[in-house]
């Protein structure tokens, strides 16, 4: 559609129903985290808890690494993602923080300073 | 007959449930937040509502991939509260409204809404938050809640203004049953924010600011923004915001703005807040 070209906005990832069918299992394993015994038995072995799921070998292993840019590119959903980190004891703001390779404090520093500026942000070449 | 008496729109971050959960509202970083909020409990507590409707996206938690509803009501006698990964908040269940419920749903299906009905569901904090924040933590709830569930999180979400037609057929349905009952409206999510990828961290506090601007009187210009305004403008997961636009449409065309609050930063996000009377 006209106007509607979402792919100039940097840093920024559609979750359309493209991505959610390639990241389906891998958003499944992660709503199984709801469940108190799957986070004991993710932790206890995540190789073998992540065979239960039928992930593709690329995000089984950006699970592994804490990739979270990796899974948002594989299909992942933040919302579904963040149960990893809930399972690992971060918050929001640490997974936030790591997703855009700043360390912890200086992310929560921009956050206490007024976040990320929108200006240079937008994307649309020149018009930023 | 029952009757829409008012409408609140509020942020509904989940840092602020860890934050009362683990006690720590006192400290400088939260007291600011809660006191924003300070005008809009005594509000809520003179008002006295039966029913609260509560607009809000599941995350991920009552609505896997399995199905997307883009509009779902709760018609349960009851709600959970959700293990969203760090185990379920220590808050008392959510008691429903099930015949007003039910006759919402008919009423806005006829209206040509066709709304996915809720019999079971567990609610997240997308629902919690927001009670929190209006009622502070009481050992029962003081009103009961019928849940609509908005999807977010799969692109596209609702237009903003099919969210605000959906609000003024709320309207009706609510104006056309038959049992004597104050209702409020809460719309929540929001404002800029953007929690994934390199750009996590956004905050547009002038786009924020103009939002909210526009909420009394001009809510007609804020569902024609487009999607990718709010991706592009708001953040990925500013999108939220077109819930506001429930809550405003279930108001009448004249309201009263009695009360504003916007604070940066609540964890990753712009926290918004506004409260609307009918005149």
């Amino acid at each position: 559609m006209a106007g509607d070209d979402f792919s100039d906005i940097p840093g920024t990832v559609l979750f359309d129903s493209r991505r959610a069918r390639q990241g389906y299992w891998l958003n499944a394993f992660c709503t199984s985290l709801m469940r108190a015994e799957n986070r004991v038995a993710f932790k206890a072995d995540e190789a073998a808890y992540l065979q239960r799921f039928a992930m593709t070998a690329a995000q089984r292993e950006a699970v592994m690494k804490r990739d979270w840019n990796g899974m948002l590119a594989l299909g992942g959903n933040i919302y579904y993602l963040a149960k990893i980190g809930a399972t690992d004891g971060k918050s929001f703001q640490q997974i936030a923080a790591e997703m855009t390779g700043m360390s912890q404090d200086d992310y929560a520093k921009m956050m206490l300073a007024g976040g990320r500026a929108i200006d240079g942000n937008r994307g649309m070449a020149g018009n930023g | 007959m029952a009757r829409i008496i008012g409408g609140a729109a509020m942020s509904h971050v989940p840092a602020i449930g860890a934050a009362i959960d683990n006690g720590r509202t006192d400290e400088a970083y939260w007291r600011p937040v809660f006191k924003g909020f300070e005008y809009s409990r005594k509000w809520l507590a003179g008002k006295k509502p039966d029913v609260a409707i509560v607009i809000y996206n599941d995350h991920a938690n009552a609505f896997p991939l399995d199905i997307v509803p883009t509009f779902a009501i709760g018609c349960a006698e009851e709600y959970d509260i959700a293990d969203e990964g760090w185990g379920a908040r220590p808050l008392p269940k959510i008691q429903g409204e099930p015949d007003l419920a039910a006759h919402m749903a008919r009423a806005l299906i006829l209206d040509e809404f066709d709304m996915t009905i809720i019999n079971r569901m567990d609610v997240d904090h997308g629902l919690t938050v927001p009670l929190n924040l209006m009622c502070g933590s009481p050992a029962q709830w003081p009103f009961k809640v019928v849940p609509i569930c908005v999807n977010v999180v799969q692109f596209p979400p609702p237009t903003g203004k099919r969210c605000l037609d959906l609000g003024k057929a709320i309207a009706r349905a609510v104006a056309s049953y038959d049992r004597d009952l104050n209702v409020v409206v809460f719309g929540t999510g929001g404002m800029s924010h953007q929690l994934q990828g390199p750009r996590a961290g956004l905050i547009n506090s002038a786009f924020d600011n103009r939002f909210l601007d526009s909420m009394a009187d001009d809510a007609e210009a804020l569902a024609r923004i487009p999607h990718i305004e709010y991706v592009r403008e708001a953040g990925s997961e500013g999108i939220e915001l077109v819930m506001w636009l429930i809550m405003r449409g279930a108001l009448n065309p004249r309201v009263e703005e009695v009360h504003r609050f916007y604070h940066v930063p609540v964890s990753n996000t712009a926290l918004g807040h506004i409260i609307l009377e009918n005149r």
